[in-house]
């Protein structure tokens, strides 16, 4: 088991080097020079000598090999320079917003997992019935509806509801509470977003459970399993769920990874300062030092996600483990 | 005494296209629903100036925020521009992106993912890694650091969705090509003389057409989504051009109380159009992949 996992935290390794060297290039594409826009942006003239400092402060005069093992070297040790827009530490900037898309992530998951694993084996073990349409209806809505939009309605819905019962229409709070300051203010302000990721997130693991349960049950160990005259509960719990499971955790970890995607978009929706709505920002103020933190960020994230689920496979899946 | 022998590859064994399409449509229902939703949102997008009532991009200043009415079936926006309009046009907005995001990368992935099969050893295994990488980052992130670097705007937009495709769809195509690599007639090709493009070409990507074409009808449908998040985070399609997400930037969470079809309708033209592309995928891959069927 030692080498299993030895193996697979070696293997993640080249990955992020890959992905810190694919990042670096990206950033390094940007048409012009990068503090020309800084200094001139709002078509000023400026100083050569200043031109020449920041050149200096951001280390482009440096040759590219240099900056990039730098990088790397900072990357190592989390520390991604200054962001060019604030002039605050990258990983401060960051560190600050993580903690609300963390909660969201993490919240999406738990809503996702509690809907889809029931509703996606009700559906299996009862194909083609009018419930197997209705869930699969659910979850083909979901992967077909932007997140974004899910959450437009349903901060319309809200409104328009909550005018209707109260006489004052209701808005989730804006500032960020932590969970364990005030529970029921910070549920108010991450539990509809966290809904409304969570459903495409629900739809897709609901599609896999559906079609690795019906694959499953096709089985010859649950023929045996019935022919020895077990109850349909212990079938599906103990034989077919256990061993559908696999495909499943993976999607849902795969899902999880690209949940910061999926935040980048809808923490714009309820104006949440997250760490995908400091993406935006990046992007719109051509703050690459940020932006390529926060690529970095993404790419760990999908990675040590996979390391996880891969560990995992080796406690669900003895063959895996032992292979 | 001359007999006339019929050249056996002169015979197609297939039934006739008409009937080939009305057994689709008889056992998928859902396919067929789709593809008929995909057919509609094309023709509207095709002939936008013949349907579109009114100009797009005209600001009718006496007509904002107006309900849904005989004048304005979907009402107007904030500016007083017909949204029936500007749907219509954001049509053609989502089919170009969508079309031209997914058939590009689709058939960069195709060529590349078949060429890593069949060259195979170190070639295949620096592809396969290259491929990992760039799959790491999520399609929506990788987007919006090529936009950061291309700028926004309808023909980056299209380059920064094309990209995250391109491993997407040669990780899948290389699984089948890597089984088509093994028969008899690629070897006979290779006997014969025949280059690595013409075998790729000519041998080895018509037989990867069933996954691609299954990974390309997906890959509508993701551009669609991803093309409509790049515009609502104003950082895709750009005024005046009408695409769905941008009708959802701004006006939309700002009248979300008082006119809330601003709201509404572009939400249900993107659900409808991706709706459509993944129905008919779905029936598409339980056509071609007979394995899958009944899941």
């Amino acid at each position: 088991m030692y080498q299993y996992i030895l193996k697979r935290v070696l293997l993640t390794i080249p990955t992020l080097i890959g992905a810190a060297a694919l990042v670096f290039l990206l950033m390094r594409l940007i048409p012009g020079d990068i503090c020309l826009v800084r200094l001139g942006g709002g078509g000023a003239s400026f100083d050569p000598k200043a031109l020449a400092a920041c050149h200096a402060e951001i280390g482009v005069d440096r040759p590219m090999i240099v900056q990039f093992l730098e990088f790397m070297w900072g990357a190592a040790r989390l520390d991604f320079g200054t962001s060019m827009w604030s002039g605050k530490p990258v990983i401060t900037e960051i560190a600050a917003r993580l903690p609300i898309s963390l909660e969201i992530a993490l919240l999406a998951t738990v809503v996702a997992v509690s809907i889809a694993i029931p509703l996606g084996t009700i559906s299996a073990l009862k194909q083609n019935s009018w419930l197997d349409v209705l869930v699969r209806v659910f979850a083909i809505g979901g992967i077909a509806t932007p997140s974004f939009w899910i959450g437009i309605v349903s901060i319309l819905l809200v409104l328009d509801i909550s005018g209707a019962i109260t006489g004052h229409p209701w808005m989730p709070p804006i500032d960020y509470v932590p969970l364990w300051k005030d529970p029921i203010r910070n549920l108010s302000m991450v539990m509809l977003p966290a809904l409304t990721v969570g459903y495409r997130y629900a739809a897709v693991s609901m599609r896999m459970t559906r079609s690795a349960m019906l694959e499953v049950m096709q089985e010859d160990y649950i023929r045996t399993a019935r022919a020895k005259g077990l109850i349909n509960k212990l079938i599906i719990n103990r034989h077919a769920l256990k061993n559908a499971l696999l495909p499943i955790v993976t999607l849902i970890g795969i899902e999880f990874a690209f949940l910061i995607g999926g935040l980048v978009v809808t923490e714009q929706v309820f104006n949440l300062n997250g760490v995908g709505r400091l993406f935006v920002q990046a992007v719109q103020n051509q703050d690459y030092t940020l932006t390529q933190a926060l690529v970095m960020l993404t790419v760990a994230v999908f990675v040590f996600t996979n390391l996880a689920v891969d560990l995992l496979y080796g406690w669900l899946d003895p063959r895996i483990r032992f292979n | 005494m001359s007999t006339t022998v019929a050249d056996p590859d002169a015979i197609d064994l297939r039934p006739p296209l008409l009937s080939r399409i009305l057994r689709f449509c008889r056992r998928q229902p859902l396919g067929t629903f789709g593809l008929a939703l995909v057919i509609l949102i094309a023709i509207t997008g095709i002939f936008a100036e013949e349907l579109a009532p009114y100009n797009p991009t005209a600001n009718d200043f006496a007509a904002m925020t107006e309900a849904p009415s005989i004048d304005h079936w979907l009402g107007t926006d904030q500016f007083g521009r017909d949204l029936l309009s500007r749907i219509i046009y954001g049509a053609r907005t989502a089919l170009i992106v969508g079309l031209s995001s997914a058939f590009v990368g689709g058939s960069l992935g195709l060529v590349l993912g078949v060429g890593s099969a069949y060259f195979g050893g170190m070639i295949d295994m620096i592809m396969q890694r290259v491929f990992d990488i760039v799959m790491a980052f999520p399609l929506i992130i990788l987007a919006l650091a090529i936009v950061s670097i291309f700028g926004t705007g309808v023909q980056n937009v299209i380059i920064a969705i094309t990209i995250p495709l391109i491993p997407r769809c040669a990780r899948v195509v290389r699984s089948a090509a890597l089984v088509i690599r093994e028969v008899p007639y690629v070897d006979a090709a290779r006997a014969c003389g025949f280059g690595a493009p013409r075998i790729i070409l000519r041998h080895m990507v018509p037989n990867v057409m069933a996954p691609f074409l299954i990974m390309v009808t997906a890959f509508v449908g993701q551009a669609i989504l991803a093309e409509a998040s790049l515009s609502y985070l104003g950082l895709g399609v750009q005024e005046p051009v009408p695409a769905w997400g941008l009708m959802l930037q701004g006006g939309a969470e700002e009248y979300a109380s008082t006119a809330p079809w601003i709201a509404i309708f572009p939400g249900v033209a993107i659900m409808l159009s991706v709706l459509g592309i993944n129905l008919f995928g779905d029936a598409l891959r339980d056509t071609l992949d007979p394995k899958l069927r009944d899941r």
